[in-house]
């Protein structure tokens, strides 16, 4: 248990926002342990294991490297830092796109039973969107039904996570040039699946012992993440559960409401919280809880579940990662029902404390202590209702006398996806691209940076990183794209409404955020939907004038607060992408110089993106407009342009 | 967009919906559902809907759809905090607006029939034009093709002061832009100022009054969006295209004079849609990043002396204007102008007096460059209202000069002296008729300035092929007499000269893709016996365009092999419109319209039909307004064959290759010929009987029906039978 008498500065020191602040307080002062106070006594953490030099693969190890070149230099299998750095960051990567896939796979699975009509709670929302994927994949339109096209789309997005050869369909998304650079190098990904399988192989013991064989098959496993299977479960979700439009909504833990019962959905998989969303505005059940006292019911979401639930419906965020125990110290959460991916085991521990019913509901997420009642997609709706119901039960049960504080919250503007943005930047009837293109080109906007990713308890205090690196690139006239708990972040700092442009943004990009009326921060969805990132990538080099391939596009990457093996994969398919990518913190492969080497320069002439690393943030923010100043001057588009002005010749010589 | 443009703006086409959608209740209630809904003659029907969203508006009851296509599109308001993005959903709202706009327009072209003008000229009485029908659409349509229009002015609200409007006005039409006016600002319009500061208003002077409300700004884009369908061959509801085809080829912009109200931010966000930037003159926000304009989108607080250089800047045109020496403006839109009843100082030819004119080559020794002659009494020498005969002999030398260019030359006379303010030019040769305004007297012109202006022009625009120019312009009436004679013998010998000239002895043929600025896969191929189709370009025209510029859009054409004499197809000609169509038209057949005819721009001065149950072909030219026995106006017929398409059995073409001898010759020619409008038939009379005498049928043109026999096959045919007209008894047409 923690001490009761923290100084306030501690609190200044875990988190910048007041509301978790609060909460940071209070937990405290109930004698909860939260993820700060365990990672203060994890303290001092293992050295070799921070550097990517402990290896314990077989079990002739437990091996370290010395990371200060005395011996030990080599593994008791000759694997030296190099082999092993490299064999756990292909670890990683292959675990993190084992969680984005699988998700996709659940997603796929749930499209297709759906389009079989063997469930009923789920049906075919976005038909345009259905036909774009059914060109994408070579299934034929012609005069056939919605329900024939969406079983062949279905069952060709299913196979490309079993398939063993070929290429990933979707991965033709990609400029044609970057197809050629990854054909050329053999990176095109087989199959999600496989790549992942024959990722854990090569890592085995004595198998593939040349860090940039490793570092290939990285790409590969990344690539087939963020091409296939996180783009499968954005495209198919998309399907589902409709395109997200722009949409208004709160931040912070002030989506907890005293009045009203608090249900929190928490972890990553749209498929249970598009059905709890239904369950709560079920009137009956909105009687329920009034007969109980409560005003209403208030649904808020926590990391990618809030963000998936509120690009579709709006519904109010709760919090980031590192806010998920903090919710459950509010004391009015009656619920918290969770998934799969980035939820803490001390849930249940925590809520103990409190009245709090925590829910596991996937049978590959059991979560000791917690209630499971598992969720099957052919009777959805009906285990919403259970859960919600549970909730509102709950709500009688609530253990302090005085009232409750009502928090803050923040506006915020979520849904952007690839297909809002072209039509945010011209309607209906002249949907494009070309003002982003022509404003990069003109200078208004100097570049596009995604900043992504999640928290660290590393990285404290809780956001700041986050905040501090968009605020300078927007400072900078850097246009910033965001998903996942990063998006949180900066969405509780205030920057993701258009308000934020005029306050924060440089004058260009202010400007141009003025006319299209955008913040000059999106938010794109969680982290599956990072392949939003990839696809509008693509849709820039296509729409022209800044070069052919993402890699001369102007932009950059960052997950400052990255904890995840997800952040790993994504990384490295960014980097495989042409993406130059920051990441702060830690990186796994510090302790290994030549592969952290080729990381860092050598790989960008393989494939034209690289990784660095840099926590702090503003020297991070700069590496990354130096990078994007660089792409500029390749392009020639970092000299202002004369005005071209037309007469009828130049008119005929048009196309 | 800025907030507050996007905000207002959409509010703005919250308003124009609500309008239209009373309005429609209330025409609904008096007229009901069935009542017609038209456009004056056009075939476009309500053309921005009808271009935009594919749907023909053909009764009020249609425009309950429209209607509800308006309210599924309005975006919500702006909110005050945390707003959404609202460059898309303002766009949107423009789109809207215009909707509702065209309808309100529609709506009135019912409840009120006599509200707009028909015509292109203004009367004492009216001075609103409303919308531009198609006959003034293919006509103007030809100068936004060939860039002696490279586009409009929609101006929106009035100026300060009349003086103000009629500086604006005059600068733009000296820049060879169409004005097009609407709306109002403190109970003036910007139209009905001109008229106050004595400027002529009307399609000739391209000085457009459209109407008194904000609402007629609609015909502006309703011009535009036809001339993507007709020139561009674009396909209605290609929206995207339509708008993009506006963005690129159509040069408009709009200017606004007075406040800024919700309605004209609302129709300017329609305008954006179209590529159409907006300058102000009063300090509103500005929307300077580009994307969906070239460039900014609206620029503001534009004091007038620099609104109209600072408005083609925005919208990225170049405009060449001509600086000519004379006291007058000068520019192809005063063309138009008329010049009549009080107003003539002095009047010369018409048939009062003799007048005639004269461009003829000498040697470079016998030429003094830049040497005006004014040989009789001047202008100053005459009272008002006098007639004066008048010669005007042109001598020209240069190292590339040719005898057969002189007629080219001689013929740019006409238009060259339209284009100052206060001439009027009209007819050619021995019969050309002048007229000078009294103001153009005042401001200081005379007839000196005639030579200046064909010494300065001629330079200008005949540079590559002449080094000297000498004017000298005969008002006394012993000397007039005597050049008379001595040009009359000239026509004699010219008309002799070109007459000869046949197809087969002729290489190469020249093309003409001027209009590839607006109908990027047509190609006129021009030959000594078809000229092109809209009848402006003849194959010595072509010939010394090209000599004048060696890369544009007049190229000479090799024929290569003969593949087929009848129907006109040779290897040569084949390969290049090939590879001038961008690859759309593989083969072409010069004399035949049911094979593989030429492509149709859009600029045709007449349409040929095939009338299948009388065995022949109608013509039908683009003045004629009325049905023909096709079944569809020449509207409806343009509309499906204009754009660059091949339409085997309909065919564009002009009114001198009618009396050609190789007029659709692969199908029999000129006997194929069952129906014409009238005054087409006694327009070409006199070449019409001549070539029906050597084809046999001296009396064909009587055989002719035309819209006084009727207007269907049915009609026709019982009068064709009753002449004997040829075609019965020819091969099966079909």
């Amino acid at each position: 248990m923690a001490s009761k008498d923290k100084p306030d500065k501690s609190v200044d020191s875990k988190s910048i926002d007041s509301a978790s602040q609060k909460m940071i307080l209070k937990a405290c002062e109930d004698n909860v342990d939260i993820s700060w106070d365990r990672f203060e006594k994890q303290q001092p953490q293992c050295g070799y294991g921070l550097l990517g030099l402990c290896c314990r693969h077989c079990s002739m190890g437990p091996c370290n490297i010395n990371p200060f070149g005395d011996e030990p230099k080599l593994g008791v299998c000759g694997a030296n830092a190099d082999t092993i750095a490299a064999r756990h960051f292909g670890r990683m990567t292959a675990a993190g796109a084992a969680a984005h896939s699988d998700h996709g796979r659940g997603v796929a699975q749930t499209f297709l039973a759906t389009a079989k009509g063997e469930i009923k709670d789920y049906r075919i929302k976005d038909e345009q969107k259905l036909y774009k994927l059914a060109m994408d994949l070579g299934v034929e339109i012609g005069d056939r039904s919605v329900k024939e096209i969406a079983i062949e789309v279905g069952e060709k997005a299913l196979a490309m996570f079993g398939q063993q050869e070929g290429e990933v369909a979707l991965l033709k998304r990609a400029p044609l040039k970057r197809q050629e650079v990854w054909r050329k190098k053999g990176l095109m990904s087989r199959g999600v699946d496989r790549e992942i399988v024959e990722m854990m192989h090569r890592t085995h013991i004595g198998v593939d012992m040349d860090y940039k064989n490793i570092i290939d098959h990285c790409s590969r496993t990344a690539i087939g993440d963020g091409w296939g299977g996180s783009m499968i479960a954005t495209e198919l979700q998309d399907i589902l559960f409709g395109t997200p439009m722009p949409v208004v909504s709160r931040v912070n833990l002030g989506a907890l409401v005293p009045q009203d019962v608090n249900i929190i959905v928490h972890g990553h998989e749209p498929l249970l919280s598009e059905m709890i969303v239904a369950a709560s505005r079920d009137p009956e059940l909105v009687n329920l809880a009034k007969s109980k006292g409560a005003k209403g019911i208030s649904l808020g979401g926590i990391c990618c579940t809030a963000n998936e639930i509120l690009m579709r419906h709006g519904i109010p965020i709760a919090g980031n990662f590192l806010q998920q125990e903090l919710a459950i110290a509010t004391g009015i959460c009656e619920a918290m029902i969770v998934d799969v991916q980035c939820i803490f085991q001390s849930l249940p521990t925590v809520a103990k404390c409190y009245h709090t019913k925590v829910f596991s509901t996937n049978t590959r997420g059991k979560v000791e202590g917690a209630i499971h009642l598992e969720f099957h997609e052919d009777h959805a709706l009906e285990t919403a209702k259970k859960l919600v119901r549970e909730a509102i039960e709950n709500f009688p049960n609530r253990k302090s006398a005085k009232p409750y504080e009502q928090l803050e919250t923040v506006d915020l503007i979520g849904g952007f996806s690839h297909e809002t943005i072209s039509y945010l930047l011209g309607g209906l009837f002249r949907a494009s691209y070309r003002p982003l293109n022509d404003n990069i080109i003109n200078g208004r906007i100097r570049g596009v940076a995604g900043v992504v990713g999640c928290n660290n308890p590393r990285m404290s205090p809780l956001d700041d990183y986050h905040v501090k690196m968009v605020k300078e690139l927007i400072k900078h006239d850097v246009l910033v794209l965001q998903t996942g708990c990063s998006a949180i972040s900066c969405a509780k700092a205030g920057l993701l409404v258009p308000e934020a442009a005029a306050e924060f943004a440089g004058p260009g990009l202010a400007e141009v955020c003025e006319t299209v009326g955008i913040p000059p921060v999106l938010h794109l969805g969680s982290c599956v939907d990072n392949s939003r990132i990839l696809i509008a990538a693509a849709a820039v080099v296509k729409e022209g004038g800044l070069g052919d391939d993402i890699a001369d596009l102007p932009v950059a990457g960052a997950a400052p607060e990255w904890m995840s093996e997800k952040a790993i994969s994504i990384g490295q398919y960014f980097v495989a992408s042409g993406v130059y990518t920051v990441f702060g913190g830690s990186f796994p492969t510090m302790g290994a110089k030549r592969l952290t080497q080729y990381l860092f320069e050598g790989i960008e002439k393989d494939i034209g993106g690289k990784w660095a690393f840099e926590s702090d943030p503003i020297k991070a923010a700069h590496l990354m407009i130096q990078h994007i100043d660089s792409k500029r001057k390749a392009l020639g588009i970092d000299k202002a342009k004369e005005r071209v002005l037309l007469d009828m010749a130049d008119r005929r010589a048009l196309d | 967009m800025s907030k507050i443009i996007a905000a207002a703006g959409i509010r703005g086409a919250h308003s124009f919906v609500a309008q239209a959608k009373q309005k429609l209740a209330a025409a609904l209630e008096k007229h009901g559902p069935d009542k017609e809904v038209s456009f004056p003659n056009t075939g476009y029907y309500l053309p921005v809907i009808y271009g935009i969203l594919g749907v023909p508006v053909k009764t009020l009851g249609d425009m309950k759809g429209i209607i509800e296509r308006c309210e599924l599109i309005l975006p919500p308001l702006v909110r005050e905090k945390s707003h959404l993005p609202y460059l898309g959903p303002a766009l949107d709202a423009g789109m809207v607006t215009l909707f509702a706009q065209e309808l309100i327009e529609g709506i009135r072209y019912v409840d009120d029939p006599d509200f707009y003008l028909r015509g292109e000229d203004l009367t004492p009485e009216k001075i609103w034009l409303g919308a531009a029908d198609d006959v003034i659409l293919r006509k103007r349509g030809v100068e936004f093709v060939d860039g002696t229009a490279p586009g409009f002015a929609a101006i929106l609200g009035a100026a300060p002061n009349p003086q103000v409007a009629a500086d604006i006005a005059v600068e733009l039409q000296k820049k060879n832009l169409y004005v097009f006016m609407a709306g109002s600002y403190k109970g003036k319009s910007f139209a009905q100022q001109l008229l106050e500061a004595g400027v002529e208003c009307g399609w000739g002077t391209r000085l457009v009054s459209f109407g008194p409300d904000t609402s007629a700004a609609v015909f502006a884009f309703g011009f535009a969006t036809r001339a993507a369908m007709s020139f561009g061959g674009l396909e209605p509801g290609d929206f995207r295209k339509i708008l993009i085809y506006n963005k690129d080829r159509v040069f408009a912009f709009a200017l606004t004079f007075g406040q800024v109200v919700e309605e004209w931010y609302a129709t300017g966000l329609g305008a954006v849609n179209y590529g159409f930037p907006i300058i102000a003159d009063t300090p509103i926000p500005q929307i300077l990043p580009t994307g969906v304009c070239t460039y900014e989108h609206v620029v503001s607080n534009v004091p007038h002396k620099e609104i109209v250089q600072r408005a083609t800047e925005v919208r990225g045109l170049k405009v060449k204007v001509s600086e000519v020496p004379v006291p007058v403006a000068y520019g192809p839109a005063f063309e138009g102008e008329r010049v009549r009843g009080e107003d003539i100082y002095a009047e010369m030819g018409g048939g009062r007096t003799q007048a005639v004119e004269w461009t003829t080559m000498a040697s470079m020794d016998e030429v003094e460059d830049g040497k005006i002659e004014v040989i009789g009494p001047d202008l100053t020498d005459i009272q008002p209202g006098a007639k004066l005969p008048l010669a005007i002999k042109v001598e020209v030398a240069g190292r590339e000069m040719q005898v057969d260019f002189e007629p080219i030359l001689e013929r740019q006379i006409h238009h060259l002296l339209n284009y100052a303010q206060g001439l009027m030019h009209i007819g050619q040769r021995d019969i050309a008729w002048l007229r000078v305004s009294k103001s153009a007297v005042d401001k200081g012109f005379r007839l000196q300035h005639i030579g200046s202006i064909l010494h300065a022009k001629y330079h200008e625009d005949f540079g590559s092929i002449l080094d000297k120019v000498q004017v000298k312009i005969f008002t006394d009436k012993a000397k007039v007499e005597e050049i008379l004679a001595k040009a009359r013998a000239v026509y004699k010998s010219r008309d002799e000269r070109i007459a000869g000239m046949t197809d087969e002895d002729t290489d190469p043929f020249y093309s003409c893709t001027l209009c590839q600025s607006f109908a990027p896969s047509h190609v006129c191929v021009v030959t000594p016996e078809r000229t092109g189709l809209c009848g402006a370009y003849s194959w010595l025209d072509c010939k010394a365009s090209n000599q004048i510029n060696p890369t544009g859009p007049n190229q000479p054409i090799p024929k290569g092999t003969t593949l087929d004499p009848v129907y006109g197809q040779w290897s040569g000609v084949n390969a290049f419109v090939q590879k001038a169509s961008r690859g759309k038209v593989e083969r072409y057949d010069a004399y035949s319209i049911m094979r593989e005819p030429m492509t149709s721009c859009g600029c045709f001065e007449c349409l040929a039909a095939v009338v299948p149950m009388c065995n022949g072909i109608m013509i039908v030219d683009r003045d004629y307004s009325g049905m023909t026995p096709s079944g569809m106006k020449f509207t409806t017929l343009a509309g499906s064959v204009g754009g660059g398409n091949v339409t085997p059995g309909f065919l564009g073409h002009s009114k001198y290759y009618i009396t050609s001898r190789k007029y659709i010759a692969a199908e029999g020619g000129l006997k194929r010929v069952v129906w014409m409008p009238k005054r087409l038939k006694e327009e070409l009379r006199e070449r019409f009987d001549k070539r029906a005498s050597e084809v046999g049928v001296p009396d064909l043109l009587e055989r002719i029906a035309d819209e006084t026999v009727g207007i269907t096959e049915e009609e026709i045919i019982t009068f064709l039978q009753e002449k004997q007209h040829p075609a019965l008894t020819m091969d099966p047409i079909m």
